[in-house]
């Protein structure tokens, strides 16, 4: 059987903004992937234990308030703790160019802006996933 | 094995691995099942179903926190399907089972129907065996009762909930729809809405009206999931049910049909597996283009594809 | 307008010319930014139920189709507002003062998400979030320092705040009564319209029945205490951000409008007695003319139902008034310079539709919060529009145009299909609890994106004259991290100095109100008056109401 890719679509935060969140997730299921949505407001422990518990192969957040410097990183050093290796983590919203690099370093592997088409990260989440699997 | 031994010594990143492994068919996931196999068998395991949308996965949470309040640990699969056209799909069903996201001892996993191909029988059935391997008290199994998945869950489980809402239309439909056979427990859930007295009158007239012979007679039960409203009573229905299992040797009953289920639904597998590799996908194909052709019958064309091309 | 001899006339006429052109049908598909489709040509033929006194009738009179008022913008100028609002209160209190001098003519306020989500700043939730869409405000301290050398009887304040709209009011008027100012002369608007929330925007707290039960309490003290103040500014803007189509956003906005109505009636309210200070909030997004036809049908719908189905008499329960902002969702990050142009056409369409007050973006919007110089060009835009165009020295200079009219009466029509759809799936709650409008909105905007991607749809910048190496060349406005230490430092102090006794016998006297069925509003003023902070406040709700919950659909 063909193996499906896997993909946590999370909103942490306080924002409600989820048409770029509902977007993406539509877009990455239409490209055959399992989308495992879960919901708006949630905290980064939450989406962390989500991704544990579904095993997911990517992780995407969407943050557009603002907080994502203080969120993203903390969900990544959350990931850490818990002991999960390998897993793929993206990053959505108004963000700043100056901050794509700090989030970087912290483990975010991508940061998409607004305006980039779907496809974009479909194909990024494809290539990302077949280079692992030759490893 | 590394991974054997993390599942055993409860770490739930190996439970989460392991039901990857088991889900896409892994040799190692099947050696997995077979190394635990021995420690299954202790979880109470419940399975819910019921139209989209009738608030399963609300109730489901307030299963989780009834359990937990009664120092059970808890997991959950939660099937939802898979798209025929893109073979991608939507899991939101965790969404509604948040209310114990922190809690260590509740673990929820959402599974995509996946291909016609595939058979979730075997799938979801291998998931539930895990988590009660790994150790879980109540094993509870969500899908959605429109396709055939929700009569797959039924051999695998000890009780079946089936979910509907006043909007399911009448009480004829639901028997129409085959739910009643299955329903070991009615639920008529969003009972704030208009008609849920009427939907449960229907459905009891309809179930006193069976022939059957039975001792076990499904109780229709009202639910606000939201609230909570009704949820004592779900559970002292399913403590029942439970009770009525555990006498004159109902439960080793249960047991042989379930390991009898699973060992035809692995057959099954197995030779669906095997017979649409070789080829016959491509040969099917063609001899659809036969039939259309009006060249052959589709009987025809079936037993074409069992001689060799 | 034109009888049927001539139609019939004009229709062969056109006929005839069609047929001796080109075709031309390749180029398209022509349709709006809503996916409606759009006439090559109009003619009498595409107007010809429209019957002038019935339908268009004169500005400031029924069906209010020419304009909300008689005189227009002879009489008055739309109101220049720019929403704003980032950092601490003394942040935004400074940029308030700024645009001020700069000539414009409201305030309007953002807040940030802990306070639009009803967290005080030092609570975890807050975390990264305290001062960054909007401005923290935590207690009557904070909100004393928003208006700081700002005479409340002297300006009109909008304050974009919805689930903890009441106690933001509550602080509003407690600020008015330390300047001295009582409340009958406050004057202003809070967005307070929660049933987009949990459309659109998504930022809810409690469910649905007790949410409705706060603004019927807000509609009932208003009436009888803050009778300048809107109470209610029915918001279409967010359902269009969200990715509907104008469409969409006409009708569940005017359905929204019409549930508070019915709220209101069913609270025993006196419909021409709260139905005067309930205004309209939309968005002005690009397509030029389905944006002007927007606006005039909302004018004509809001009439129509106003008078026939809720029986209102007073001109002003029937007149819809409007605030409009422009898309934000229509400015892109590339090349941020050309959503000055984007922003001046959307600002151009609202003016000729008749709002009586406008935000225009910053073009940095799509980036950070916006720059001064940003958003000076964002106020300048509409100061030349008023100065230098001539199009406001005209009511509705557009009426009678063939496409305006016939676009102004199909969506009226569409929108009546969809009354008549909301209608059979029990009314707007009963629709939201079943997803209606949120799968209609996520479907719009999924269709919208796979346009781009497709190129059906050309955004210049985008995904056409596209910039490769393009170097962005624009000051970003940037938020101190210190603003959040700051801000949990103050209200640490805060809890310490205040009489906590007398902040604890409000909330409880709150916590009865709520549990009962007495009106909320003194209680909320109460609690503000004695610094109980914005959190502590919500707590209680969320204790007594219980709290709304994602319902996922897509
Ligand atoms: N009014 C009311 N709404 C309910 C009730 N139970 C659930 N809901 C709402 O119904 C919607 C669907 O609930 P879910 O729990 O996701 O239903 P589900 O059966 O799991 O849905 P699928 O998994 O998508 O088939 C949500 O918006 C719930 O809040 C109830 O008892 N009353
Ligand atoms: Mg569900």
């Amino acid at each position: 059987m063909d193996r499906k890719i896997r993909v946590l679509v999370a909103k942490p935060g306080l924002d409600g903004h989820d048409r770029g969140a509902k977007v993406v997730a539509s877009a990455l299921r239409d490209a055959g992937m399992e989308v495992i949505y879960t919901g708006l407001h949630q905290t980064p422990e939450g989406i962390v234990e989500a991704a544990v518990q579904e095993d997911v192969d990517v992780v995407g957040l969407s943050v557009l308030s603002g907080a994502h410097m203080t969120l993203f990183p903390r969900i990544v050093e959350l990931l850490r703790e818990a002991g999960v290796e390998g897993m793929l983590i993206i990053g959505g919203g108004i963000i700043p160019a100056d901050d794509h690099e700090f989030l970087r370093e912290k483990g975010v592997e991508k940061v998409f802006t607004p305006g980039a088409p779907t496809s974009e990260i479909v194909d990024y989440i494809r290539s990302w996933f077949e280079k692992r699997k030759t490893v | 094995m590394d991974l054997i031994k993390r599942f055993r010594k409860g770490d739930r990143l190996a439970l989460a691995r392991a039901i990857t492994l088991v889900e896409n068919g892994m040799q190692e996931g099947r050696d997995l099942l077979d190394a635990v196999h021995p420690q299954t068998g202790k979880a109470r395991r419940i399975g819910i179903t019921g139209p989209p949308g009738a608030g399963k996965s609300t109730l489901v949470d307030g299963l989780i926190q009834s359990y937990r309040k009664a120092g059970q640990s808890v997991g959950v699969v939660a099937v939802d399907p898979t798209s025929p056209f893109t073979g991608g799909a939507l899991l939101g069903d965790r969404i509604r089972m948040q209310s114990r996201w922190a809690d260590r001892r509740v673990f929820v996993r959402s599974m995509a129907t996946r291909g016609s191909w595939g058979g979730l029988a075997a799938a979801a059935a291998d998931v539930i065996e895990l988590l009660d391997a790994f150790g879980k008290d109540v094993v509870i199994a969500e899908t959605v009762g429109v396709g055939q998945s929700e009569f797959d869950v039924v051999d695998a489980v000890h009780t079946t909930i089936v979910v509907i809402v006043p909007e399911s239309g009448d009480s004829i439909q639901v028997m129409k729809a085959g739910l009643m056979e299955i329903a070991d427990i009615f639920v008529v859930n969003k009972a704030d809405r208009e008609g849920a007295g009427d939907m449960e009158t229907g459905l009891g007239a309809m179930l006193d009206m069976r022939d059957r012979e039975e001792d076990w007679r499904p109780p229709v039960l009202q639910t606000v999931a939201t609230s909570g409203e009704g949820m004592p009573t779900l559970i002292d229905a399913l403590a029942q049910h439970r009770e009525y299992l555990a006498k004159e040797s109902r439960i080793e009953e249960w047991e042989r049909k379930a390991v009898r289920a699973r060992i035809v639904s692995l057959v099954h597998e197995e030779l669906r597996a095997g017979f649409w590799k070789q080829g016959r996908q491509a040969r099917l194909e063609q001899l659809v283009g036969e039939v259309l052709a009006r060249e052959r019958t589709p009987g025809d064309a079936a037993q074409a594809l069992f001689s060799p091309a | 307008m034109f009888d049927s001899e001539e139609i019939k006339r004009i229709s062969g006429q056109k006929k005839r010319w069609q047929k001796d052109l080109p075709d031309c049908s390749a180029a398209g598909p022509f349709e709006t930014v809503s996916g409606a489709p759009v006439e090559f040509l109009c003619t009498p033929e595409d107007v010809r139920e429209l019957d002038y006194t019935r339908d268009l009738g004169f500005p400031g009179m029924y069906p209010y189709t020419r304009g909300a008022y008689g005189t227009m913008y002879r009489g008055r100028q739309w109101t220049m507002r720019q929403f704003s609002g980032f950092g601490s209160a003394a942040d935004t209190n400074r940029r308030f003062h700024f645009l001020l001098e700069k000539g414009q003519t409201g305030l309007s306020t953002a807040f940030d998400m802990p306070t639009i989500m009803g967290f005080d700043s030092d609570h975890a939730r807050s975390l990264g979030e305290v001062g960054k869409c909007g401005v923290a405000i935590d207690s009557l301290e904070d909100m004393e320092t928003l208006f700081r050398g700002i005479p409340l009887d002297r300006v009109s304040t909008s304050m974009t705040i919805n689930a903890p709209a009441a106690i933001l009011l509550a602080l509003y008027i407690a600020v008015g009564e330390k300047q001295g100012v009582p409340s009958a002369r406050l004057q202003g608007t809070i967005q307070n319209d929660i049933l987009k929330e949990y459309m659109a925007q998504k930022s809810w707290i409690f469910p649905p029945g007790p949410s409705m039960r706060i603004i019927t309490d807000i509609l009932a003290f208003c009436t009888e205490h803050v009778p300048k103040w809107n109470t209610i500014s029915i918001s279409g803007y967010h359902i269009r951000e969200a990715g509907s189509t104008a469409l969409q956003e006409l009708a569940f906005t005017l359905a929204d409008g019409f549930a508070y109505v019915e709220a209101g009636i069913a609270a025993g309210l006196d419909v021409d007695d709260f139905a005067p200070r309930l205004s309209h909030f939309f968005n002005a997004h690009l397509d030029f003319f389905e944006e002007i036809a927007k606006y005039r049908a909302a004018r004509r719908i809001w009439a129509r139902h106003m008078k026939e189905k809720y029986g209102a008499k007073k001109p002003e329960s029937l007149r819809l008034r409007f605030h409009t902002q422009t898309a934000g969702c229509s400015l892109t990050a590339q090349q941020p310079e050309n959503n000055i142009v984007r922003t001046a056409f959307e600002a151009l369409s609202a003016v000729l539709g008749g709002t009586q007050s406008l935000h225009t973006n910053s073009m940095d919007e799509t980036l950070a919060l916006p720059s001064e110089k940003a958003v000076t060009i964002a106020l300048r835009t509409q100061q030349i529009i008023a100065s230098e165009t001539g199009v406001a020295n005209t009511v509705d200079p557009l009426a009678g145009s063939y496409l305006l009219e016939s676009l102004t009466s199909r969506l009226e029509q569409g929108a009546e299909e969809y009354f008549r759809k909301i209608e059979s799936l029990g009314g707007v709650i009963a629709a939201l609890e079943k997803g209606f409008f949120q799968t209609e909105i996520s479907r719009a905007a999924y269709r919208y994106q796979l346009a781009i991607e497709k190129k059906a749809r050309i955004v210049v910048g985008v995904n056409e004259y596209v910039q490769p190496d393009e170097n962005l060349d624009i000051d970003l406005l940037e938020i101190d991290r210190c603003v959040e230490e700051d801000q949990v430092k103050r209200l640490k102090v805060l809890r310490e100095r205040r009489d906590n006794g007398a902040v604890g016998q409000s909330l409880e006297a709150l916590r009865s109100a709520a549990g009962g069925s007495d009106n909320m509003m003194p209680r909320f003023l109460d609690c503000a008056r004695c610094y109980a902070t914005e959190g502590e406040i919500i707590d209680v709700l969320r204790e007594e109401f219980g709290e709304y919950k994602d319902p996922k659909f897509f």
